[in-house]
């Protein structure tokens, strides 16, 4: 009987030691907000590596030798393609002024921009916006929910993971006419949305302590702020 | 006492115009010796071209890094030295060409005297900062300062044809401290939005936080700072940031051939 008492409080001593020894550097290390970090941070490796190796040398290469009226004339091209779903999302937030201003912007270049080639609506004054379905949850009071980081796709979080296939799927990349157009229009999206986010992450590489850290601290407030832009923009 | 004020200013006027002559010299100097000469000569009262009045005008300004405008409002404040930094990003060659001691120079004449750096690090480091001994906080201060002029520097030289944009002010006239809201706008995609935190003291307002696209820079830096002081106490972060730093100082940034 006291044997067994003995065992059993030793046995309590001994899982609190081994819990507090687990839970100490756990604790020290994870935030709330991203309970799947070792899982993550795994994840954020693997793109790094993908980015390091394939896509930034690409872009680079892209940024620096391509002329730039040509990298301009993409970029219209995949925005104008992008305004479409923004103005969808704009109406469905509740945000009729932006939703206008995204449909006129891809009225407008779309016919005065030789389909979306030159950007005649910025030049006019209409302001871009970019919207995704993720925001449009958020808009409805969708809490972001753990941070989870892609495989390509990047950093993101539950709501707006669960999100991206319906931006995927409405894609008007999707409405290619062969699935080799198809494939050259998104590599070549990738390699201009990468070419423009270059100072950006050149600068996280050099001034971020943990860059992992630095992603996703500043992610989650850009994605809040960008939830909230409907009030804060008034 | 008004002619005592007005001819104080008047010596003012003629100690910067002299300095400035000496800095745009000293700017000449990479230039071959023919062009230096006729340079020179320009700069005598009588001829000086546009060119050389906007240097002269930077390199006057430099002296005088907007004491004079200490009580002017956060919006006006933000307003005037973010133009004043592009005007120079637009027209200055060798800021253009990535010359990292030329950036850091207008950084620091025309940026710098803007910021409370002691009081965003101690934003950084939250509860950490009681603890700190005052030679760690002033350590601390002056790596994380260093850290983020070279953020700033590098984020000035991407410079090209952007326009900025600002927001009006929401703020009641006793506000201690105020978000000043701008945008930089860009010839292609969305504007980037730039926000700054100011607030107010004894020498006027002053930069406590800055705001890129949404992330607070303190807020972004926050985690960071805990868990190195987890993981090596105080010192262990001012460590971590004086090596980054000295890193950051020996490659500098090369300039992005863009837009």
């Amino acid at each position: 009987m006291i044997s067994l008492n003995m065992v059993c409080r030793r046995a309590a001593v001994m899982l609190c030691l081994w819990l507090g020894a687990c839970a100490t550097p756990m604790a020290e290390r994870s935030d709330p907000r991203d309970p799947y970090e070792n899982l993550n941070r795994k994840v954020f490796t693997v793109n790094q590596v993908f980015d390091q190796i394939l896509l930034k040398p690409v872009a680079k290469g892209y940024s620096n030798y391509v002329p730039d009226f040509i990298q301009t004339t993409v970029g219209n091209f995949f925005g104008n393609l992008a305004d479409v779903w923004t103005a969808v999302n704009n109406f469905l937030q509740g945000k009729p002024r932006e939703g206008m201003q995204d449909t006129g912007r891809v009225a407008v270049n779309t016919v005065f921009g030789v389909a979306g080639l030159a950007d005649v609506a910025t030049k006019l004054g209409i302001p871009k916006h970019q919207e995704d379905f993720g925001q449009t949850l958020g808009v409805w009071g969708v809490k972001p929910g753990p941070y989870v980081m892609l495989p390509l796709f990047g950093p993101s979080t539950l709501r707006d993971a669960v999100a991206k296939p319906l931006d995927l799927y409405v894609d008007p990349v999707n409405l290619a006419s062969s699935a080799d157009v198809e494939f050259s229009l998104r590599a070549m999206r990738l390699v201009d949305d990468r070419a423009r986010l270059l100072p950006t992450t050149d600068m996280i590489e050099k001034v971020a302590l943990d860059p992992y850290q630095f992603v996703r601290d500043a992610h989650f407030q850009q994605r809040d702020a960008r939830v909230r832009d409907a009030q804060s923009d008034r | 006492m008004l002619n005592l004020t007005a001819r104080r200013v008047g010596e003012l006027g003629t100690t910067a115009i002299i300095l400035a002559n000496l800095m745009a010299c000293r700017d000449l100097v990479i230039i071959p010796s023919t062009t230096r000469s006729s340079a020179a000569r320009s700069l005598t009262p009588m001829n000086i071209s546009p060119k050389h009045l906007i240097t002269l005008l930077l390199a006057g300004a430099m002296f005088f890094p907007g004491r004079a405008f200490a009580q002017e409002a956060p919006d006006v404040l933000i307003k005037r030295v973010s133009e004043e930094v592009l005007a120079i990003a637009k027209a200055d060659k060798q800021f253009q060409a990535g010359n990292q001691e030329r950036i850091m120079e207008v950084v620091r004449a025309k940026v710098l005297p803007h910021v409370n750096f002691q009081r965003m690090t101690q934003l950084t480091a939250g509860r950490y900062w009681r603890d700190a001994t005052p030679e760690q906080q002033i350590a601390l201060t002056n790596e994380f300062k260093a850290l983020l002029i070279y953020t700033y520097a590098g984020a000035v030289a991407q410079i090209r044809n952007q326009t900025l944009e600002f927001k009006p002010l929401r703020a009641a006239p006793d506000d201690a401290e105020v978000e000043v809201r701008t945008a930089v706008l860009q010839s292609r995609g969305e504007p980037i939005q730039l926000n700054y935190r100011l607030e107010k003291g004894p020498n006027g307002w002053k930069i406590v936080d800055v705001n890129i696209l949404g992330a607070w820079l303190v807020q972004t830096y926050r985690n960071s700072f805990a868990a190195e002081i987890q993981k090596g106490g105080m010192d262990g972060l001012i460590k971590t940031l004086a090596e980054r730093n000295k890193q950051l100082s020996a490659s500098p940034p090369k300039p992005v051939i863009k837009n």
